[in-house]
């Protein structure tokens, strides 16, 4: 998702200052003395309505019966007479399967997340906590790989599935969107637990924890909230894609497709009843949204530890 | 296969797999293997699995697509630089290359710009974190969501019927319009899509730079206001010098975002009336063309653009371990 550059640093870089002094009394002071500057306040509003005002749109005209969709723009449904509908969601969620859809995406999703995570977790482990030959050569690899395109895998890795015959399956999907998202995992956590007390690790180890128990006992648990940000990152990466399931998946078994691909095939199909789609586009947005506002902090610390100097 | 045994594996097969994994492997290591050789082994027992999906999806694939791209239709003979002749000279692909290149500039500036501003001017205002959450919140959905989002914005009818498009709707109110956003006239219409891109990713860029900005010392800006620099020149001399680093470090992501960028075109015009996008059109050689060779040379065009920027991730890398 992001080419990351910089250690993981334990704290959000946002909390502290430069000289250590914690921030609100800083942003006081900058705010007494240019926050009540009108022009700010035109500025930063603006922009939040340009923001907001695309999806509150949309998800109005999702809850208007099709007549009015398309006789009227949708600030006119805000006064009287009210003429609110489900009909969009209860015909795309049961007509054209987005319920299916729906839980296609979660079958995707979940183990699309976890197995990156922990594949990555075993590999962070013994990049920060091992010694082998080429660990600095094969970490520099890692780093490489961190933006290589996704398209130039696509037609090797179709035709290995292919030939393997799980082109259209979901392990298809699970296992390319490990590899696609491996780099950025490997990264972050291998900054994380590098960073973390190293005589914690030499107390269980003289207490005879071998490394296993280490790994389970120690660095997971202690390394919980870069996994949670990476655990986000990789959830909404692999709900939002529309490439790789497009591809892998695609025409093989359209009964395995995710809500993206059959969104975005809507889009075309549905042709002038473009109401619909309002809802579709809903549905797609919805758990995501929930993710999003539920975990806010961590997906921000997540970026921020991942892109500015700790 | 049935949904339930599906998320059966989904929740309980794929992680005892997973842990099932190193617990089995330290236990062989611990048994079958000499104690002194175990330091030797165990590390690459740990990284395995890793290097092999590394392998398997990322580093075999795209030496693959390199001798792809030297070969025919079908993959059968080698046909030389062709693809690439094709190109580098049909008009298709290099509008789709132009294109791609009005995606890096408009969107990096868009994003780099937008988001400077808003981190800047957000943190003077008391409702900082309701405006940061609005400006943020794009990041989450997809860019099929998105596609479909600014569809409606954008939507166009002819003249006489009724505006029901957000954006043509308010420029009837005020006797204008309609403007045909997503076709007309080209090649600015690109930028009707660039801005979709850059209404999902300023999110991304004002969170990093606010956060950068909440590290310059609020005694050092205080002490140049004193000093009578006005708000302008605490900007140029001082903030934007110590943001410099981080606005390079997000610029780069976007650059490599705007470059793969292939969701909003395939979903909002599918690259017609002149919006192609290399990334888009490495789908359609593929795909509608059946033309793997073509695909694959523009697949490598496309690393090829974003190698610097691994050399960089690279250098930069190097230099913070050096810090370390």
């Amino acid at each position: 998702m992001t080419a990351p550059t910089g250690p993981l640093g334990d704290q959000p870089a946002a909390v502290v200052t430069a000289g250590g002094r914690p921030l609100a009394g800083a942003t006081t002071a900058r705010r007494r003395r240019f926050g009540s500057h009108w022009l700010i306040h035109i500025v930063v509003l603006s922009l939040m309505v340009l923001w907001i005002v695309p999806t509150l749109g949309l998800l109005i005209n999702s809850f208007r019966p099709a007549a009015e969709v398309s006789a009227s723009p949708w600030p006119s449904a805000l006064f009287p007479p009210w003429d609110f509908t489900l009909a969009n969601y209860e015909r795309v969620l049961t007509r054209d399967n987005l319920g299916d859809a729906f839980i296609n995406s979660l079958f995707i999703t979940i183990p699309a997340t976890i197995i990156p995570i922990v594949v990555a977790a075993f590999a962070a482990y013994a990049f920060a906590w091992m010694n082998f030959p080429y660990k600095n050569v094969l970490f520099v690899v890692v780093v490489g790989l961190l933006v290589i395109p996704l398209q130039s895998t696509l037609i090797p890795v179709l035709r290995l599935f292919a030939a393997t015959g799980i082109a259209g399956e979901f392990l298809a999907v699970w296992l390319a969107h490990t590899g696609y998202g491996l780099p950025f995992a490997i990264y972050l956590l291998r900054n994380y637990m590098g960073g973390l007390p190293k005589e914690v690790f030499e107390s269980a180890s003289i207490d005879g924890a071998g490394p296993a128990t280490a790994f389970f006992r120690l660095a997971l648990p202690m390394s919980v909230p870069v996994l949670a940000s990476l655990a986000i990152f990789q959830f909404l990466f692999v709900w939002n894609d529309l490439l790789v399931s497009l591809i892998y998946i695609g025409g093989a078994r359209s009964e395995n497709l995710p809500l993206t691909v059959v969104v975005a095939s809507l889009v075309s199909s549905l042709g002038g009843e473009t109401h619909f789609l309002t809802a579709a586009a809903f549905v797609t947005m919805i758990l995501p949204l929930i993710v999003f506002f539920s975990l806010q902090r961590y997906f921000v610390r997540g970026i921020t530890g991942g892109a500015v100097k700790g | 296969m049935n949904d339930l045994l599906t998320a059966a594996i989904v929740v309980i097969g794929v992680p005892a797999v997973l842990v099932g994994y190193i617990v089995g492997a330290e236990l062989i290591l611990t048994r079958l293997v000499p104690e002194r050789r175990q330091g030797r082994v165990r590390p690459w027992l740990w990284i395995a699995p890793a290097l092999a999906f590394l392998t398997v999806f990322l580093i075999y694939p795209t030496i693959n697509t390199l001798i792809l791209s030297f070969q025919d239709r079908a993959s059968r003979s080698f046909v030389g630089l062709a693809n690439y002749e094709y190109f580098f000279t049909s008009s298709g692909t290099l509008e789709a290359l132009r294109n791609s290149l009005f995606w890096v500039v408009f969107m990096t500036l868009g994003v780099v710009g937008l988001g400077l501003l808003i981190a800047i001017l957000v943190d003077r205002v008391r409702y900082e974190s309701i405006a940061k959450s609005v400006i943020f919140v794009p990041l989450a959905i997809s860019f099929v969501a998105a596609g479909v989002i600014w569809s409606f914005m954008y939507l166009y009818r002819t003249p006489g019927t009724p505006q029901v498009g957000t954006l043509n709707a308010a420029l009837d109110v005020i006797n204008l319009g309609p403007v045909n956003w997503t076709q007309e006239p080209q090649p600015f219409n690109n930028l009707s899509l660039i801005f979709i891109g850059i209404w999902m990713w300023t999110g991304f860029a004002m969170v990093i730079l606010s956060a950068g900005l909440k590290g310059i010392s609020a005694e050092l800006l205080e002490a140049s206001r004193v000093d009578g620099a006005n708000e302008w020149q605490v900007f140029r001399n001082i903030i934007l010098p110590l943001l410099m680093p981080t606005i390079f470090v997000v610029g780069t992501t976007i650059v490599i975002t705007a470059l793969k960028s292939f969701d909003i075109v395939f979903t909002v015009t599918n690259g017609n009336h002149g919006t192609d996008v290399i990334a888009r059109r490495m789908w359609a050689e593929m795909f509608t063309n059946g033309h793997f060779g073509r695909a694959s040379a523009v697949a490598i065009v496309l690393l090829l653009t974003i190698i610097p920027f691994m050399a960089l991730n690279i250098k930069r890398f190097r230099e913070q371990e050096a810090v370390r």
